[in-house]
Parts: structure tokens; C-alpha cells; sequence
């Protein structure tokens, strides 16, 4: 069960965690709690894995060079395909998801090249094709995702 | 949008998160051999040239309850895409959306919002919306459920 602390920490801070010497001490004086407090909430939010981290978000291709991958894949060859995927550390998100095209993941590299290089890789060992999915245009809106902590 | 090696320190110091201490400024300056004014004066700056979109504790948002994960891909006209992009983005439930390149004639989908909801009925009901905003513009659509996360990490751009 989430107290009200833990709520507000996951709900407040989406956004603008603070970028100050002591962040967790801004953040006790905008809740009126501790400092200690607020550590020990984020460790528990931490430990169960309910914040992912805490720290920037980068602009996608701001840096580096990245690219939504999928692939459609026999259900036979479907676990040692995602598996030989998941292994190489350019991967950071990998889902299995319901379509002819059944795993789809996503690649960051420090460059194009590098980035082809994996995807090369990839087709060679598992023997399947990619389909290369970059981003062409990113629309957002500076504001988090509005969580329905409530029930 | 140029950063240079010690920005790019700093991002390989962060991405996976900043440690969970009262100075985690500090932590990272002592790790990479700076002073943490020098660290939080250059992540003000990739804040202010859009390196950085914003500093966050960043939820989980499976974890939170919302089981429902779904890639919504729509076929809409090409010169509308931006503007429709713009205002599917606008939409409280979606967390991301994207223009991406067809690859005919397997994929004909351009435009991709991510749906996070708790039940698969809420998620129908938020594609309905999405549905409803793009109208005629859409050609098709489809929805593609993760049936399983094989892998999720932080952003991490791997050197």
C-alpha cells in the first residue's frame, strides 16, 4: 500500500526533479517532511521497482544513434530469437507483442554505424529480417504521464 | 545540439540514474573528477539545448498497475501527420508518439502512440479517442499489445 509521501514522490516528480546540491532536501521542504524521509520513500519506491530511476531523460537521437526495430519471427524460433536480441547491451527495450511482426525492440548506439552493425549482426545470427523503424518526428508535450494512483 | 565529451561523461553517469544519497550531484562530480557546480551548470545547459527533456523520477508504470501496453500504429496522410502527431500527443494517456517510415507493403503504419491503461477495456476505450481525433485522416490502424517484456532498461547508449 502507498502512503500519501509515496504518491506525491511518484506523482510530483515526473518532471522537475530538482537539479540543486541537496534535491532530496528541496524536495522535503516542498512536502513539509524530512529529508530522510523523502530518501527512504524513494528506496522503497526504488526497491519495488515502481520508479524505473531517478535522473535525465534524453531526447531521443540527441545524442547517439537509436531506431525501433522489429521483426516477425516463427513461434517455433520465437524465445532463442528474443533471447540472442535481449543479449547485446545496445538493446533497451525488447517486447514481445500480438502481430505478424512479433518482437519489436529498441536500439541505442553511440553512432549509425554502429548501430548497422548491430542490426547486421542480428540478421546474421538469428537468420530472420529486421525492419528499421526510426524516428522521423518526435511530438510531445514537456509534461508527465498523468497517473491514476487511486485505485 | 553539440555536447562535448564531458556532457557525454555525464549522461553515461546518469542515464541508469542518479544514486539514491542526499548529494547525488556530488557523487557523480567525484566519480567523473569534477566539481558538482561544473556537473549541474552543464545539465542546465543540455536541459536549456534539449539534450535533456527533464530530470525525473521516473515511473514505472507496469509496476504502477497499468498492465495494459499498447503501440497504436496508424496510416494516416502524410501531409496531416504532423499537426494530427501533435494533438494525439496532447492526449493524457499516451506517453509517446512518434512519426515513423512506412515499409510497404508490410507496413503501412507513419504514426505511433504508446497507450498505458489498467484494464483492456480503458485501452479501447483511449484508442476510440485517438480513433475519434484522427477521423477521416485514417486510412487503418492496428494495435499491438506486448504479450511479454523481454527487456527494459533505462535509456543507455551503449559505447
Amino acid at each position: 500500500m502507498l502512503s500519501p509521501l509515496h504518491k506525491q514522490l511518484l506523482n510530483n516528480y515526473q518532471q522537475d526533479f530538482p537539479l540543486s546540491p541537496t534535491p532530496y532536501r528541496d524536495i522535503a521542504e516542498q512536502l513539509g517532511v524530512s529529508e530522510d524521509e523523502v530518501l527512504a520513500a524513494f528506496q522503497v519506491l526504488a526497491e519495488q521497482q515502481l520508479i524505473s530511476r531517478i535522473g535525465p531523460v534524453i531526447a531521443p537521437n540527441a545524442i547517439g544513434s537509436s531506431a525501433l526495430v522489429a521483426m516477425a519471427v516463427s513461434d517455433a524460433d520465437l524465445a532463442w530469437v528474443a533471447e540472442l536480441v535481449s543479449s547485446y547491451p545496445e538493446v533497451n527495450h525488447n517486447y514481445e507483442r500480438e502481430n505478424r511482426f512479433n518482437l519489436w525492440f529498441v536500439l541505442i548506439a553511440d553512432n549509425d554505424e554502429h548501430l548497422h552493425g548491430v542490426i547486421a549482426d542480428i540478421e546474421a545470427r538469428s537468420g530472420y529480417q529486421t525492419m528499421l523503424l526510426p524516428m522521423l518526428a518526435d511530438y510531445f508535450i514537456n509534461l508527465g504521464f498523468e497517473l491514476n494512483l487511486h485505485d | 545540439m553539440q555536447i562535448d565529451a564531458i556532457d557525454r561523461q555525464i549522461i553515461h553517469a546518469t542515464q541508469a540514474g542518479l544514486p539514491l544519497v542526499a548529494e547525488p550531484y556530488q557523487a557523480i562530480a567525484e566519480q567523473l573528477g569534477l566539481t558538482a557546480p561544473e556537473v549541474m551548470r552543464r545539465m542546465v545547459n543540455m536541459q536549456e539545448s534539449g539534450v535533456i527533456r527533464r530530470i525525473a523520477a521516473v515511473p514505472n508504470h507496469y509496476k504502477i498497475g497499468y498492465c495494459y501496453n499498447g503501440m497504436t500504429v496508424w496510416d494516416v496522410e502524410d501531409e496531416h501527420v504532423h499537426s494530427l502527431g501533435q494533438r494525439v500527443a496532447e492526449l493524457p494517456f499516451v506517453s509517446h508518439c512518434y512519426q515513423r517510415p512506412r515499409h510497404l507493403p508490410d507496413w503501412p503504419y507513419n504514426l505511433f502512440a504508446m497507450v498505458h491503461a489498467k484494464t483492456e477495456q480503458d485501452a479501447e476505450r483511449q484508442i476510440a479517442v485517438i480513433a475519434e481525433l484522427l477521423g477521416d485522416d485514417v486510412r487503418r490502424h492496428a494495435v499491438l499489445y506486448s504479450s511479454k517484456i523481454l527487456k527494459k532498461t533505462g535509456l543507455r547508449i551503449a559505447g
